[in-house]
C-alpha cells in the first residue's frame, strides 16, 4: 500500500483545518449555501433526502486493515452503524451532522484517509481493478501511477472548477475489472516488447442522460508522458467544455460535439506545448512510489493442500464459495477473495455495518497482510489469502454474513442509494434489488443461470451504472408513482455496451417477477455455456419482449 | 476599484486608491482608467497602440469565452490584464491566467475580477494572479486568509513549475 510522508499529511491535516473554518462560517452565516456548496462538494459533502451524506476517498479502492477500522468508528459514532460502498470504491455515510464533519475528517487524517474531491466538478477518485497487483491476468500492477495521479490531480489549482465532474480510471489486466470505457478519461496499461510501459488513452465516456462509452484518443503513449497528456486533455475541456446546461457539461458531450479526431488535434496541439517539460514524470518518482506497492513476501505454500482439498470435497457450500468468490493470484497458493455485501434482502447492496468493517479488517490481519480492496461491485477484496487458510476465513466470513456464494451472479446487484436517501431519485432502488434478490435466493437457481450482472439507477443520473448491467433496471417517474424502465444486453469491460431499452415501464411489484421471466427466456434460448449477455446478443430482443409483454397489452 | 488586494514584494496588500474602473458595457461612468472588454479594446485603440508603438491607456479583461492567446500581440502596450469570473464555479479564468503567465509570457499585473471570493484566492494565486479584486459585499481583509491556502501543492503551477516530484528530489 501506499504510505503516507510527510507532504501527504501535511495536505490532509491542512485541509481538515481549512474545511473546519468554512463549516463554521457557513454555520455563521458568512458563508451563503451558494458559496459553501462548491467547497462541501469537494469535501465529499453532499445534502441528501434526510441529511448530509459524506463521502469518503478510498483512492483506488485500498484500504488497510486499520483504515477499514477507522471507517467502522465512523459509522458507528457518527452515522447509523453501516456505510455505503460505492461503485468507484469509495465509501459513503448517509446520516451525517455537518457540525461533526470537521471531528470525522480529522478522525480519517489519523489514518491517511480523507474526503477530497469525492465530489463537485474536479477530477475524482481514481479508480482500478479490485485485483490490482495481485489478478493473474494483469501485465503490470497500475497503482503506482494511479497513486502518482491521485497526488498530481489532488487541489491541482487549474482544474478545481471544470465544467463538470471529471473521472479517471486505469486497468492493465486482460480483462477489464474497472468499467474504464465509462470513465472521461480510462487508461490501458500495457507492457511493449522492450517492457516499457505504455498507454492507450480513452476520452469521452459516462453514463447518466446521454451515455457514451469512451473513445480512444491515443494509442501507446509512453508513461513518462502521463501526467502532460492528462493535463493536455483537461485544459481543452476546461476551456471548451459547455458550462451553459449542466447535463451538457461533460466532457463526452464535448468530444462527440467536436469529434474525436478533432478533439484529438486539440489535445495534441496543447500537449505539444507542455510535452518534454517538468510535468513529465521521472523513474525515480515512478520507483519511490511503486516501493510502496511491492508485494508481501508470500510464505510458500506447499503445492498440494490435501486438507484444503478434502474441505472442498466435504463441504459443498465452501467448495461452490471457492469457485465463485475466489480469483486467481499471480501466487502459487494463494488467492484474492471477493466478501459479498449482497446477502439478500437482509442488507442493501453495497451496506456494510460496522461490526462487519471491523470483522473484515480482523480477516485481513489474520489471513489477508492486512490489506482490503473496494469492488467496483461494491464488494469487498481480500487480495491476498493462502489456499490453506480459506476454509477458516470462510466459516468466520459466513459467521457476519459476508459468505453470500454470488458473485458475478443475478443477485450480485449493483444499486445506488435511489430514492430512500437520494433527493434526486424517481424512484427507490434498494426495495427493488431485494425483491430481485429474494425471488432469486435459490442458490441452484442462481448458479444455473451463471454470470448474469444486474444494475439498478433511481434515475437518469446512473450512479448505479444501469446502461452497462447485462440487465439493467432505471427509475422512472410517471406521474408521480414510481416505476421501473428494463434494458438488456449492456455490458462492462473491453467489450462494454450499453443495453437496450426492451419496452414501457413496469411497477416495482411487477420487477421481480419480469426478470423471472428474462432468466426464463435465457434458459430456453441458451446454447452450451453461452452466458446471458452472449444470448441476447445472438437471438436480440424479440424473444425476450414477446414473454415480458404477451399480445402487447396496453400499459399505463 | 475597491476591495483589491495585490501582492507585493512585502506580501499582500490591501490597495484603496486603485483608479481602474471595469467598464464592460463601456457604459460605466469612469474617472479614471478603463478596464474594457476584448472587443472593445481593439475597436478604441489607435494604430500606434494596435502596432506597439505606444502603451495604451486602457487594460483589457478576458471574460472566460475569449482565447487568452489573442492578447499576445499587445503584451507591450497592456498596462493590465483583467480576467473575468462571472460565477466563481466558472473555471476557465484559471486556464486564461496559467497560459497568460507561463506561456504567452505576460510579466504584468493580472487582476482576478468579478465573484472573486476568499476561498478561491490561493488557487487563483497559483494560476499566476497577482491581484485580486474581491466581490464587494465581501471583506477584502478576510479574504487575505484564504490567500496561503495549502503548504503542500503536488502539481505545478505558475509560480512554482515543478511538481512536487522534481522539488522533492532535488532536496535530497
Ligand atoms: C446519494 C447521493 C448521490 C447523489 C446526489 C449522486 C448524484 C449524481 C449525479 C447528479 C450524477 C450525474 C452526473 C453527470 O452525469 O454529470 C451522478 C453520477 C454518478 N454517480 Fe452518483 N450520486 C449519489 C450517490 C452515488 C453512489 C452511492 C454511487 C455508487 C454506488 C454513485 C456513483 C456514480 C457514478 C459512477 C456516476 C457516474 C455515471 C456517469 O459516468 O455518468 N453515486 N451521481
Ligand atoms: S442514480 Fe439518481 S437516484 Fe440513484 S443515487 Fe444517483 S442521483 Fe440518486
Amino acid at each position: 500500500m501506499y504510505h503516507y510522508d510527510e507532504y501527504d499529511r501535511a495536505l490532509v491535516a491542512e485541509r481538515v483545518a481549512q474545511f473546519r473554518d468554512q463549516i463554521s462560517r457557513r454555520l455563521s452565516g458568512e458563508l451563503s449555501e451558494e458559496e459553501f456548496l462548491p467547497l462541501r462538494l469537494q469535501n465529499g459533502l453532499y445534502l441528501q433526502r434526510h441529511a448530509y451524506m459524506l463521502r469518503v476517498a478510498i483512492p483506488y479502492g485500498t484500504l488497510s486493515a486499520d483504515q477499514l477500522r477507522a471507517l467502522a468508528s465512523v459509522a458507528r459514532d457518527f452515522d447509523r452503524g453501516y456505510g455505503h460502498f460505492t461503485t468507484r470504491q469509495n465509501i459513503q455515510f448517509n446520516w451525517i451532522e455537518l457540525e461533526q464533519v470537521g471531528d470525522i475528517l480529522a478522525r480519517l487524517a489519523a489514518v491517511d484517509m480523507h474526503a477530497i474531491q469525492t465530489s463537485g466538478n474536479c477530477v475524482r477518485n481514481i479508480s482500478t481493478d479490485a485485483f490490482a497487483g495481485v489478478a493473474a491476468d494483469e501485465v503490470l500492477d497500475p497503482r503506482p501511477l494511479a497513486e502518482i495521479l491521485r497526488q498530481w490531480s489532488t487541489i491541482n489549482p487549474e482544474f478545481l472548477y471544470l465544467p463538470r465532474k471529471f473521472k479517471i480510471a486505469l486497468c492493465s489486466a486482460s480483462e477489464d475489472r474497472a468499467a474504464v470505457m465509462m470513465h472521461d478519461i480510462g487508461l490501458y496499461l500495457y507492457r511493449d516488447a522492450a517492457d516499457e510501459m505504455l498507454f492507450d488513452v480513452m476520452v469521452g465516456g459516462g453514463l447518466g442522460r446521454t451515455p457514451i462509452l469512451s473513445q480512444p484518443i491515443r494509442r501507446a503513449l509512453p508513461w513518462q508522458h502521463l501526467l502532460s497528456y492528462v493535463e493536455a486533455v483537461l485544459r481543452v475541456y476546461n476551456r471548451h467544455g459547455r458550462r451553459d446546461n449542466k447535463y451538457k457539461a461533460r466532457i463526452k458531450i464535448l468530444v462527440k460535439a467536436l469529434g474525436i479526431d478533432a478533439f484529438a488535434r486539440e489535445v495534441e496541439a496543447e500537449w505539444q506545448h507542455i510535452k518534454d517539460g517538468p510535468a513529465e514524470l521521472t523513474r525515480a518518482e515512478y520507483e519511490r512510489v511503486a516501493a510502496s506497492f511491492r508485494p508481501p513476501s508470500y510464505p510458500p505454500q506447499p503445492a498440494v493442500d490435501l486438507e484444503f482439498g478434502s474441505a472442498l470435497a466435504r463441504d459443498a457450500g465452501f467448495a461452490r464459495w471457492v469457485q465463485r468468490n475466489t480469483h486467481a493470484h499471480k501466487q502459487p497458493g494463494y488467492v484474492s477473495v471477493t466478501l459479498s455485501t449482497k446477502p439478500g434482502a437482509d442488507m442493501p447492496p453495497g451496506d456494510v455495518t460496522a461490526e462487519q468493517m471491523e470483522q473484515v479488517a480482523l480477516m485481513a490481519d489474520r489471513f489477508g497482510f492486512g490489506e482490503i480492496r473496494v469492488a467496483h461491485e461494491q464488494n469487498l477484496v481480500l487480495p491476498d489469502v493462502a489456499k490453506a487458510d480459506l476454509y477458516a476465513l470462510w466459516q468466520q466470513a459466513c459467521e457476519f454474513g459476508l459468505a453470500t456464494a454470488n458473485i458475478g451472479l443475478l443477485t450480485d446487484v449493483i444499486a445506488c442509494p435511489g430514492g430512500d436517501y437520494c433527493s434526486l431519485a424517481n424512484a427507490k432502488s434498494i426495495p427493488v434489488a431485494q425483491a430481485i434478490q429474494q425471488r432469486f435466493a435459490d442458490l441452484e437457481l442462481l448458479q444455473d443461470l451463471g454470470e448474469i450482472s444486474l444494475n439498478i439507477s433511481g434515475c437518469m443520473n446512473a450512479c448505479g451504472h444501469h446502461h452497462i448491467g447485462n440487465i439493467g433496471i432505471l427509475g422512472v417517474d410517471k406521474n408521480g408513482s414510481e416505476w421501473y424502465q428494463l434494458t438488456i444486453g449492456g455490458a462492462q469491460g473491453k467489450l462494454s455496451a450499453l443495453g437496450k431499452v426492451i419496452g414501457p415501464a413496469f411497477s416495482a411489484e411487477d420487477v421481480p417477477e419480469v426478470i423471472a421471466q428474462l432468466a426464463e427466456v435465457y434458459r430456453e434460448q441458451r446454447q452450451g455455456t453461452e452466458r446471458f449477455v452472449d444470448t441476447v446478443a445472438r437471438v436480440g430482443l424479440a424473444p425476450f419482449k414477446a414473454r415480458v409483454y404477451p399480445a402487447q397489452e396496453v400499459r399505463a | 476599484m475597491n476591495n483589491l488586494i495585490r501582492l507585493t514584494e512585502h506580501g499582500p496588500e490591501r490597495v484603496n486608491e486603485d483608479l481602474w474602473t471595469l467598464a464592460l458595457t463601456g457604459e460605466e461612468p469612469a474617472d479614471g482608467p478603463r478596464i474594457l472588454s476584448l472587443t472593445a479594446w481593439l475597436q478604441c485603440q489607435p494604430e500606434s497602440v494596435l502596432s506597439g508603438q505606444e502603451p495604451s491607456a486602457d487594460a483589457v479583461c478576458l471574460q472566460p469565452d475569449d482565447e487568452a492567446e489573442r492578447l499576445q500581440p499587445y503584451l507591450a502596450v497592456l498596462p493590465l490584464i483583467a480576467v473575468l469570473f462571472p460565477s466563481f464555479r466558472d473555471g476557465r479564468g484559471y486556464s486564461q491566467a496559467y497560459l497568460l503567465r507561463t506561456r504567452i509570457g505576460w510579466t504584468g499585473e493580472l487582476r482576478a475580477v468579478g465573484d472573486v471570493l476568499r476561498d478561491q484566492l490561493s488557487h487563483m494565486r497559483q494560476c499566476g494572479f497577482d491581484a485580486f479584486a474581491v466581490r464587494e459585499d465581501k471583506s477584502a481583509e478576510d479574504a487575505i486568509k484564504g490567500l496561503n491556502g495549502m503548504s503542500v501543492l503536488y502539481g505545478r503551477s505558475a509560480i512554482e513549475p515543478r511538481p512536487l516530484f522534481r522539488r522533492r528530489a532535488s532536496e535530497c
